[in-house]
């Protein structure tokens, strides 16, 4: 039965995590946008914390329903958006320096064996996916791997990588045959000190400063041949890139979730802001009948309201074990767009306000920009929308 | 307490979704263009929805009818679906609803013993709501009919716009302004001092008779005030959560039928929807439609579940109005020429879908 008022054991825990947003990352969301690259070691305290845990694994003969008769599921994805947001209240940079918490750790919980998960389940992981000539085609990456034996030799460069300094092991994407094309990509864990694998820099950012993203360069470098996550043959269909593809699914409305939560903080600081100028916002009189000030807040906080609610959505739908390609792209697509649109708009209202550095609203504005464009770019998840709603190949739409 | 969030229909909406689907599909789709051409919709139509028996199962069994109660969400499905065949027949379809609601609800034991028996019955009673005025920024909280108390009577002085089937309709509820809020009063047909005009022309609804309607010392029993200060408040919680559920059907609507004609229409040797800037509108619409309908179901939750949705259903219905705009006119952008030609409904669409923004209560939940 259709119930979208948010229940008491989701409010307890955004009152929860709003609470150490507001209490642990809004104080030092500003000195760590001017001290790039520094790790926050206020984030300790989150170090013994699973921001990520592996799902249950599933069991035989379990498939999903859409139906009813089963109750809906309390799962960990929506706890997971829903913690998200809170937290890019409180900085999305941070957030995104959380120990643990790459985007790695998430394709380690994902597809790693047990003795893998003995290995590196307790290390920091990033993910390389991207190169200087591979961007949204990530299926035309060139990064190699190659067998030599017991070991796995890898050539390459990789670009973009989140959490690329503070990171213990780095998850690395690279073709083991060329000529199978997608087929060929698969992912390997790179511990920090392999011979051969080299941080190259650290880039500087319009935004989410604090985050650490960087380069990497891998020349000849050995790693154990069960460092290769998933199966390493090479079939001859993109069933295993279709199935590294599907972490995105996940992925995804995390990264709306994160946009939520920015957009939310600039929406909520302006109306205070222009509460403080005597505005009263009481969600009655037509849109007609209001400032053209209050008639833009009005419609900001109702697409974040859209934004969160596609974004839940979706990762509902994961919790309750439905397919959610396509909705997870909607939440992202809506999100990462509506919150670039949304930060600019607030920082325009508030003025001098929403410029100057002695506020957070023209961070917000900087920071949030990045959530159009990591995880698939808007364009990306349009395509991906528009092919499937269509129901058109890629070659049909391209 | 709320246990647990879902997105997922019940057995029991999907049928209600199911049913009302079919019916605008055999008796709606393929006869609308004609009504709204001939300014008239098919009464067998809205009769097979009244047999149904949606707005029979509002009204308590003590007073004839089916006592089940009824279910915002529910509605909102409803609405969606009638919309998506034309919202000239979903306004038509679900009217007397605008006045049984209010009194099941907010009515004395006197009111609903006088007036709810007569919805009981096996055909369309036709009954309305007269709430819209024709002045600019109209302001629902402050509109310009006014009420006076005068000994045992109210007086009603005032005009209103956009109310439907004012002619034939046995009783209306009435929004005028007493004592600095908005309050609902029932006024029955032929009494004195009440005047329905000639039937409207507007931009959209065309198959939906609208007429102006005047209050000149229309004076009334003071017993035919329905509710309390509260009662507007209550009211126009799910009178703009249902404006909402309209907009989401007519730009379902609108994105399903330019879907479907980009993967036909040929140019340059190719259909149009494989062309990045056809088919990113296309996607933008698909969300679009999903964000609407999660708005208006979030407030409709709330108020199922008795809560304060003054927030939830003006959000819902001021995305809804937005977003109707944007997807009927990107309805009309994607057919091109063709779209701006009366042959296709998107024209359609984009006329009704106007109407979102800027009317209050053309239908409840």
């Amino acid at each position: 039965m259709i119930q979208l008022v948010t229940p008491d054991y989701i409010k307890t825990l955004q009152d929860n995590m709003h609470k150490l947003a507001e209490g642990v990352l809004r104080p030092i969301s500003r000195k760590y946008d001017e001290a790039e690259h520094e790790y926050p070691k206020e984030l300790d305290m989150f170090r013994g914390i699973k921001v990520m845990a592996r799902p249950k694994k599933k069991k035989e003969g379990e498939s999903s329903t859409s139906g009813e008769e089963k109750k809906p599921k309390r799962g960990a994805n929506l706890g997971m958006v829903v913690t998200i947001e809170e937290m890019c209240w409180g900085d999305a940079a941070l957030l995104l320096s959380f120990p643990n918490a790459g985007l790695g750790n998430a394709a380690i919980l994902a597809v790693a064996n047990d003795e893998q998960l003995e290995r590196f389940g307790n290390k920091w992981a990033a993910m390389a996916i991207t190169e200087p000539g591979a961007g949204s085609d990530s299926g035309a990456i060139t990064t190699t791997a190659t067998r030599d034996g017991d070991y796995w030799i890898l050539n390459g460069e990789k670009i973009f990588v989140t959490c690329a300094d503070r990171s213990e092991v780095v998850v690395v994407w690279a073709t083991v045959d060329k000529k199978a094309g997608k087929a060929g990509i698969k992912s390997f864990v790179v511990e920090k000190g392999t011979p051969g694998f080299t941080l190259e820099h650290l880039e500087h950012k319009l935004g989410i400063r604090a985050s650490d993203t960087g380069t990497f360069v891998l020349s000849d470098c050995r790693i154990p041949y069960n460092n290769i996550l998933g199966d390493p043959e090479v079939k001859m269909s993109t069933e295993g890139f279709k199935g590294v593809m599907k972490t995105f699914d996940n992925t995804r409305p995390l990264v709306a979730s994160m946009a939520t939560g920015i957009a939310r903080a600039a929406v909520e600081f302006t109306r205070e802001q222009y509460e403080k100028k005597g505005y009263a916002f009481d969600y009655k009189k037509n849109l007609s009948n209001v400032s053209a000030v209050e008639r833009e807040w009005y419609l900001m906080d109702a697409n974040v309201e859209a934004m969160r609610l596609l974004t839940w959505r979706a990762a509902w739908m994961a919790d309750n074990n439905q397919f959610n390609n396509l909705e997870a792209s909607m939440a992202k697509a809506k999100a990462g767009r509506y919150a670039t649109l949304i930060t600019q708009r607030c920082s325009e209202l508030l003025g001098p306000v929403g410029y100057s550095t002695q506020y957070l609203a023209e961070k917000w504005m900087r920071d949030s920009k990045i959530m159009d464009i990591f995880e698939g770019t808007g364009q990306i998840q349009h395509l991906i929308i528009a092919r499937n709603v269509l129901e058109m190949s890629s070659k049909e739409l391209k | 307490m709320v246990e647990e969030i879902s997105f997922a229909l019940s057995e029991e909406q999907q049928m209600m979704q199911d049913t009302v689907r079919q019916l605008v599909q055999a008796n709606v789709i393929d006869a609308i263009h004609q009504w709204d051409e001939n300014r008239l919709l098919d009464k067998q139509a809205v009769q097979k929805f009244w047999e149904l028996g949606i707005i029979q199962s509002m009204i308590p069994e003590e007073y004839g009818g089916y006592g089940m109660g009824s279910s915002p969400v529910l509605h909102t499905l409803v609405l969606e679906e009638l919309a998506f065949g034309d919202m000239a027949f979903a306004v038509y379809a679900m009217l007397p609803a605008l006045f049984v609601l209010p009194v099941v609800n907010l009515g004395s034991t006197e009111q609903k013993e006088k007036y709810l028996p007569e919805f009981c019955k096996e055909s369309f009673v036709p009954a309305t709501l007269a709430v819209n005025e024709l002045s600019v920024g109209f302001d629902v909280w402050n509109c310009e009919t006014k009420a006076e108390k005068k000994g045992n009577t109210y007086v009603l002085n005032g005009k209103k716009c956009f109310v439907p089937l004012a002619d034939e309709a046995k009783h209306m509820i009435v929004i005028a302004h007493y004592e600095g809020n908005p309050h609902l009063f029932i006024v029955d047909k032929d009494t004195k001092g009440l005047s329905v005009g000639e039937r409207e022309k507007n931009c959209g609804w065309w198959a939906l008779p609208t007429f102006e309607v005047t209050f000149e010392n229309c004076t009334i029993p003071e017993i035919n005030k329905l509710g309390d200060e509260t009662a507007f408040n209550w009211l126009i919680q799910r009178t703009r959560t249902a404006m909402a559920a309209i907009g989401t059907g007519i730009s379902r609507a609108s994105y399903e039928y330019s879907k479907k004609y980009a993967k036909e229409r040929q140019q340059f040797g190719e259909p149009i929807a494989s062309r990045q800037s056809i088919a990113f509108m296309i996607a933008e619409m698909a969300y679009e439609v999903d964000a609407m309908r999660l708005l208006t179901w979030k407030a409709a939750s709330a108020i199922e579940l008795g809560m304060d949705a003054n927030r939830e259903s003006f959000l819902a219905k001021i995305y809804a109005g937005e977003m109707t705009m944007k997807l009927t006119d990107y309805g009309v952008q994607i057919l091109g020429g063709h779209g701006y030609i009366r042959d296709h409904p998107v024209e359609r669409y984009y006329r009704n879908g106007r109407s979102i923004a800027i009317c209050e209560a053309m239908a409840i939940i």
